[in-house]
C-alpha cells in the first residue's frame, strides 16, 4: 500500500521516539531525518534505521523535498527554529506538524479537534505541549457536558524527561498550555502549572485537572464523559489512565491522571514525551489517510523563491 | 561543634520577613489589605530591611491548586510598597507557576528584590527569570527549595548555575523544616565557599522540628548573610523562624541585624498574632512535615483531606514524604488521600 513520505527535523529524544512510531505506521513512511550536529547520535540511529540524513538542518532537506515526494514534516527543534523551518518548507506544499511551542498553526489535541483540522486548509498544525496533550482532553470532557468557567492543569514530570530546551523557556509551557486549555479545552479561563520532580526511580507523568463549572456539576454525565474521553486517548496512548476521580466538591471537578509511555525509545515514565509523539503521529496519519484518498493536500503557496 | 565554637559577634546580617508571603499559607492566602498594611508598616518602623509580599506560592500562585488569594499580587504590592519608609519589598516567583509576565508586573509595582525559587536540583528552570530580574536591576535571589533532598556538592552545582544566570544571592531553603543544624552548616558553608564573597548566601527555615533559630544561627556560622524569619512565626507548617526570637538571640550573640527587638516583638504580639485563624505551632501534623521531609505548605491541604476523606493528615503527610514529592505538588494530597481510602477498604474486604 502506498504511504505518505515524511521528514523529521530534530534528531533528539522526541524526534527519535517519533521515528520509532512512524516506522510502525501503515500510512506514513519516514524518509529523512535532519539535524545540525554532525556527531548527533540521533542522526546515526536514523541512518541505521534506513533513513536519509543531513546535518545541514532543513537546508539539507530542501533539495530533496520534490524528488523524494516529502509531504509531511515533523519539527521537534525549538520555537525559534520552527518559524524558519516552516517558512522554508510550507511553500513547497509540505504539511508541518509542529511539536515545538511556536504555535504558528492551530492547536491540535487529537481526541478533541483532530477532525476539524482537515477542513481548515492549514499548512501547519501545532501539538501544544506535553501537559496540554495529557490534560486538555479532560477539560474538553467536562466542557462538552456543561460550561466551564475556569480550567486549571498541573503537570508533574520527572526531571529526566524534560530537556534543556523546555527548561530554558519554561514560561512557554505555561503560556501555551493555558491558552490551549481555553481555546481547545473550552474553559472560559485557563491556567497551567508544571512541576519537575527529580525522584529516583523517575515518576511516571502525573496530571491533575481542575475545572470550575458555571452551574452545579452534573456528576453522572461528567463521569461518563470523562471515561469516554479516556478511552479515546487510550487508542493512541494505551498507558493513559484515570488514577482517581472525577472528584466533585461544590462546582469543582478534579481529575487525577497518570500517563505511562509506550517505551519506544524513551523510557516508560516519560509519558509526557510519548503523548506528544503519539499525538503528532496520530495527527499526521489522519492527514495522510485524506491525502491517500485524494481528498486533501497541503496548499502549495506562490513563494517559489523559497526554493534553493 | 563548629558553630558553638565560632564567635559570631559583630557579624552583620540582613533579616527578611516572610509573614506576608509564607504567612499567607496558614491564612489560606486571605490576608486583607488592611492587615498587610498594618504588619508591613510595623515591620518597616521596627527596622526590618526586607519584606516579602506575594501569594504564598509566589507570583501567579492564585489557583485552585494552591488557593485563591483575597487580592491579586498586584493589589497587595501596590498597597504595601508606597507605605515603606526604609524597607524594600520582595516578591517570590516559582518558575512553572509564575512567569516573566508577573515578574514585569511586580517590577512595575516597585519591588526591590525578586526571589526565583526552584526545587534544589532543578535550578536550570530559573534561567529566564533570573536573567530578567538582573537585567531590570533588581536584587536577584536564587532560592533552592527542599534543600534537605540534596547533599552539599549537588547544592553547590545548582547554586553556581543560579549565580551564572545573574543571581547576586543564593538561598539554601529548608522548605520541609527537616534539617538539623549540622545539615544546614554543611550545606551553607559549602555553597558559601564555592561561590566566594561576591555572592551572598541566605537561609530560609521552618520551625517544624523547633530548629528555626538554631538552624539560622548555624547558617550564619556557615557564612550566610541573609536570614528569612517570619514575624510572629506566621508561615507554613509550624511557621518560619520566628523573627522576634531570632532578633533577641542575635542581640545576645552580638550579631547585628539593625532591627529593634521590642518594636518587632510588639508587631508580632499586637498585629500578627491577632489575625491568626489558628495557632501556628508545632503539633502532630506540622511536626510530621519536618519528620517526614514534606513541603510545609502541604499542612492545611492534608488537614482538609482528613476532614473530607477520614484519613489522618499525618498518614497523608508521611506518604507525601515517602513518595518524594516536591514543592508545589499540593494536587497529590487529595490523590494520596483517595489512595489511602482505597487501600483501607481493600484491607477491610
Amino acid at each position: 500500500m502506498k504511504k505518505i513520505r515524511c521528514a523529521l527535523i530534530g534528531p533528539g529524544n522526541i524526534g527519535t521516539d517519533l521515528l520509532y512510531k512512524l516506522k510502525r505506521s501503515e500510512v506514513l513512511e519516514p524518509i529523512w531525518m535532519v539535524g545540525i550536529d554532525p556527531l548527533s547520535e540521533g542522526l546515526e540511529r536514523a541512518r541505521q534505521l534506513g533513513l536519509k540524513t543531513s546535518d545541514q538542518g532543513v537546508a539539507g532537506l530542501l533539495p530533496h523535498v520534490d524528488t523524494d515526494d516529502i509531504r509531511i514534516a515533523f519539527d521537534s527543534t525549538s520555537a525559534y527554529a520552527h518559524a524558519a523551518n516552516a517558512k522554508a518548507l510550507e511553500p513547497l506544499g509540505v504539511l508541518m506538524i509542529d511539536l515545538t511551542p511556536a504555535a504558528i498553526g492551530p492547536y491540535c489535541v487529537p481526541p478533541v479537534n483532530l477532525g476539524e483540522q482537515i477542513g481548515l486548509g492549514v499548512t501547519n498544525v501545532n501539538m501544544v505541549t506535553c501537559g496540554g496533550q495529557a490534560t486538555i482532553p479532560m477539560v474538553a470532557a467536562v466542557s462538552r457536558v456543561q460550561a466551564v468557567e475556569y480550567g486549571e492543569i498541573i503537570a508533574t514530570v520527572s526531571s529526566k524527561s524534560i530537556g534543556p530546551g523546555t527548561r530554558k523557556n519554561i514560561d512557554e509551557f505555561t503560556r501555551t498550555t493555558a491558552a490551549a486549555v481555553k481555546k481547545i479545552g473550552g474553559a472560559a479561563r485557563g491556567k497551567a502549572i508544571i512541576i519537575v520532580n527529580p525522584a529516583e526511580p523517575p515518576l511516571i507523568m502525573r496530571d491533575t485537572v481542575h475545572c470550575l463549572t458555571v452551574e452545579e456539576p452534573d456528576q453522572a454525565a461528567i463521569t461518563e464523559s470523562v471515561h469516554r474521553m479516556i478511552a479515546e486517548v487510550q487508542k493512541y496512548v494505551p498507558g493513559y489512565r484515570l488514577k482517581n476521580g472525577p472528584v466533585f466538591d461544590g462546582r469543582r471537578v478534579s481529575i487525577f491522571l497518570e500517563v505511562e509511555g509506550l517505551g519506544d525509545y524513551l523510557p516508560k515514565y516519560a509519558g509526557n514525551l510519548d503523548i506528544m509523539t503519539a499525538a503528532a503521529a496520530r495527527t499526521a496519519e489522519l492527514f495522510a489517510q485524506e491525502m491517500l484518498a485524494g481528498r486533501w493536500s497541503a496548499p502549495v503557496l506562490e513563494a517559489a523563491e523559497a526554493l534553493p | 561543634m563548629t558553630l558553638l565554637a565560632g564567635n559570631l559577634a559583630g557579624r552583620k546580617i540582613t533579616v527578611h520577613d516572610m509573614s506576608l508571603r509564607d504567612g499567607m499559607h496558614p491564612k489560606r492566602h486571605k490576608i486583607t489589605l488592611e492587615q498587610m498594611r498594618s504588619i508591613a508598616t510595623g515591620l518597616d518602623d521596627a527596622g526590618v530591611p526586607l519584606i516579602e509580599v506575594t501569594h504564598g506560592d509566589g507570583l501567579g500562585g492564585d489557583s485552585v491548586n494552591y488557593g485563591f488569594a483575597a487580592e491579586s499580587d498586584e493589589t497587595y504590592l501596590r498597597a504595601v510598597i508606597p507605605l515603606m519608609k526604609q524597607a524594600k519589598v520582595s516578591a517570590l516567583l516559582i518558575p512553572g507557576i509564575g512567569t516573566v509576565d508577573e515578574l514585569r508586573m511586580a517590577a512595575a509595582c516597585g519591588i526591590g528584590t525578586i526571589r526565583v525559587a526552584t526545587h534544589c536540583t532543578e535550578a536550570d528552570v530559573s534561567e529566564q527569570h533570573i536573567l530578567l530580574g538582573r537585567k531590570m536591576g533588581l536584587d536577584t535571589v536564587g532560592f533552592l527549595m527542599m534543600a534537605h533532598m540534596a547533599e552539599a556538592p549537588k547544592l553547590v552545582e545548582q547554586a553556581k548555575l543560579m549565580a551564572s544566570y545573574g543571581a547576586n544571592c543564593v538561598y539554601v531553603t529548608d522548605s520541609a523544616g527537616y534539617m538539623l543544624p549540622e545539615d544546614v552548616y554543611a550545606r551553607v558553608s559549602a555553597v558559601h565557599e564555592a561561590l566566594g564573597d561576591g555572592i551572598e548566601i541566605g537561609f530560609h527555615g521552618h520551625h517544624n522540628l523547633a530548629m528555626g533559630i538554631s538552624n539560622s544561627i548555624a547558617a550564619v556560622a556557615g557564612g550566610a548573610s541573609r536570614i528569612d524569619c517570619a514575624c510572629g512565626g506566621m508561615g507554613a507548617g509550624a511557621g518560619n523562624t520566628p523573627m522576634e526570637v531570632f532578633i533577641a538571640v542575635c542581640e545576645r550573640m552580638g550579631i547585628v541585624t539593625g532591627v529593634d527587638l521590642f518594636k518587632v516583638t510588639d508587631v508580632a504580639e499586637d498585629r500578627v498574632t491577632p489575625i491568626l485563624d489558628f495557632p501556628v505551632r508545632i503539633d502532630r501534623n506540622s511536626l510530621t512535615l519536618g519528620y517526614a521531609g514534606a513541603y510545609s505548605s502541604f499542612l492545611l491541604f492534608a488537614k482538609r483531606a482528613e476532614a473530607k476523606y477520614g484519613v489522618s493528615a499525618r498518614d497523608i503527610l508521611v506518604e507525601m514524604g515517602r513518595r518524594k514529592t516536591v514543592g508545589g505538588q499540593e494536587d497529590m494530597i487529595e490523590d494520596v488521600a483517595l489512595d489511602l481510602v482505597r487501600a483501607r477498604r481493600s484491607a477491610v474486604a
